[in-house]
């Protein structure tokens, strides 16, 4: 290529990110680095009419989260929401992608749409519909329980039961994801491994456990890492259905977040959570990827 | 027999799967006709006994739903429209263009993919004030506008064309804006379709922010408006169904018209990712 041709491409090249860099500069590492300062700062409600109002306060909104009940309690709850409902999500997608994938399977498509059909619902209406699948009387969640002989719980009116409800409309809202991703892991697995295995005598089980599994390692690695990310922002659901009640049984880390900043505005210290979310997020992705690497 | 009998578990499984699936949804539809108390009468009805519709004439009259659902539409294709023209750029520059400090910056974008968009949100907030962008539109679509993952999806799928193709144009005299307009968009139109399918869905379902950057009931976008009405609403079960469905029946419609398209986007961001 002769030079002029070059700079024209190199020029082009520039041009033509400006856009997308430029915004992701200013709309998305600008607040990042923002909100990093604003967590070292006491900006409050006074602050928000008057900028000079604000100080710098060091670490203090960090040591004053890491003392308050209500860190703690929604911190507990995340945790909840990721520990039980990202496992229960995965098993329900792995389970559901194995069946569809048995070979005796008439109307696959049909069935891997409806499966996946939640996914695409908007989370508010169907936190709303399953507000009132909850109802302790007229909810067909009881309904149902009643019909199997389970006496009527108070889903989302009682802190013990409250979080399960939120992990249940999580995984059926969610779990066609990822159900859709390990079909396309079990696509990569070659035939002939079964073929192999079937010839040294494997049965249905040996075969899941010595081909299918391992054949799936770095679907499990993403599939993990993606859900632990995205489960440490619940928010909606919340939000919707129990306002983090009760008793604070359902507040998420995101909501006290949002709680901090847009009911109370103290933004300084909303930020502090925020960056306390983002590097227990960091850190569990890191353990995931460490883990799977000694594994295999 | 012992080939029958574990088609027929397998079958009676997935039907059950499907069932369970399907019944929120499909009771949601059912609620939103019945008339008003319907819902909470014992045992409670799973179709409505007599279908009415009053419920959805509430909701876009007297309840203002209608302009929240403009103002989704009107969001969400803006934001689909400016992700299409500033992602396809961006992706396509990353996949083929050729300059210094190019790659650095790639890797550098790839760290974003980690970072939960909420950990900036209240700072964002805080700088859009200040450039009076708050209960606007244009506040509205702006994190829509540059996703990283639709660029490392366009990125992708540029890499597979043939540079030669590019570099026989640029011998001929073409400039790199037509090139990019008369061989490479044609080009990747699949891959342009899925982007805006992802775009439009994700600003669709979007709560937060809006939440967040829209504080005036006349811009509220549906999912706002109806987590708002139903703190008002609690007792009205069929009231809020039809709400519900107002707001998630277009996100399905979309779903199920570009199918194929918004799972080949999924997988592609996951078989790379």
């Amino acid at each position: 290529m002769p030079p002029v041709i070059e700079r024209q491409e190199a020029r082009a090249g520039r041009l033509f990110l400006l856009p997308a860099v430029g915004l992701i500069a200013v709309f998305f590492v600008l607040p990042l680095l923002g909100g990093l300062a604003l967590s070292f700062t006491d900006f409050d409600i006074y602050a928000v009419g008057n900028p000079k109002l604000i100080r710098f306060v060091g670490l203090h909104n960090y040591a004053a989260a890491l003392q308050s009940h209500d860190f703690w309690r929604a911190l507990k709850n995340t945790f909840y929401f990721v520990v039980v409902g990202g496992p229960l999500s995965v098993i329900v997608s792995l389970v559901s992608a194995l069946l569809l994938n048995a070979p005796a399977v008439r109307l696959r498509s049909l069935f891997r749409t409806v499966y996946f059909a939640p996914v695409v619902t908007t989370l508010v209406a169907v936190a709303v519909v399953w507000r009132y699948l909850y109802h302790p009387h007229y909810g067909f969640v009881n309904q149902l329980l009643g019909a199997l002989g389970i006496n009527p719980i108070d889903w989302l009116g009682n802190p013990t039961w409250s979080m399960p409800a939120i992990v249940l409309l999580s995984v059926w809202k969610n779990f066609g994801y990822n159900m859709l991703i390990f079909l396309a892991g079990l696509q990569t697995i070659p035939d002939e491994l079964y073929e192999a295995a079937a010839i040294d005598g494997a049965g249905a089980w040996s075969k899941f456990w010595h081909v299918t599994f391992p054949g799936l390692a770095p679907t499990f690695l993403f599939v993990g890492v993606t859900t632990m990310i995205i489960q440490f922002q619940l928010f909606a659901e919340p939000y919707v259905m129990t306002q983090g009640g009760p008793l604070g049984a359902t507040r998420s880390v995101v909501l006290l977040m949002y709680e901090e900043g847009f009911r109370w505005w103290r933004m300084g210290m909303g930020a502090a959570i925020a960056f306390i979310l983002l590097v227990i997020t960091l850190a569990g992705a890191l353990v995931q990827i460490r883990l799977q690497r000694r594994t295999t | 027999m012992r080939r029958i009998l574990p088609s027929l578990l397998l079958h009676a499984l997935l039907v059950i799967g499907a069932v369970l699936t399907l019944a929120p949804l499909v009771w949601m539809v059912c609620a939103s006709l019945m008339p008003s108390g319907d819902a909470n009468t014992f045992p409670p009805p799973f179709f409505p006994r007599r279908v009415t519709f009053e419920h959805y004439r509430d909701l876009l009259t007297r309840l203002n739903l209608a302009r929240s659902f403009f103002n989704s539409v009107l969001i969400t294709l803006l934001a689909t429209l400016g992700s299409v023209i500033v992602v396809s750029m961006a992706g396509y520059a990353f996949a083929k263009l050729r300059f210094r400090g190019r790659d650095p910056l790639f890797r550098g974008l790839s760290l974003a993919l980690v970072v939960p968009a909420q950990v900036g949100m209240l700072p964002l907030f805080l700088l859009l004030r200040e450039l009076g962008l708050v209960n606007t539109y244009a506040g509205a679509i702006i994190p829509y506008l540059a996703s990283v993952f639709g660029i490392f999806m366009v990125r992708q799928y540029v890499l597979s064309l043939p540079d030669e193709l590019l570099d026989a144009a640029r011998v001929d005299g073409a400039g790199e804006w037509r090139i990019f307009r008369t061989i490479v968009v044609p080009v990747i139109r699949p891959i342009l379709v899925t982007l805006a399918a992802f775009t439009f869905l994700s600003a669709w379902n979007d709560f937060m922010w809006p939440l967040i950057v829209l504080t005036d009931g006349s811009k509220y976008t549906l999912p706002v408006a109806l987590a708002n009405l139903s703190g008002e609403h609690v007792q009205d079960t069929e009231l809020m169904m039809a709400g519900s469905v107002i707001t998630t029946l277009p996100a399905l419609l979309v779903f199920l018209a570009f199918q194929r398209i918004y799972v080949r986007g999924i997988l592609a961001g996951s078989l790379k990712g």
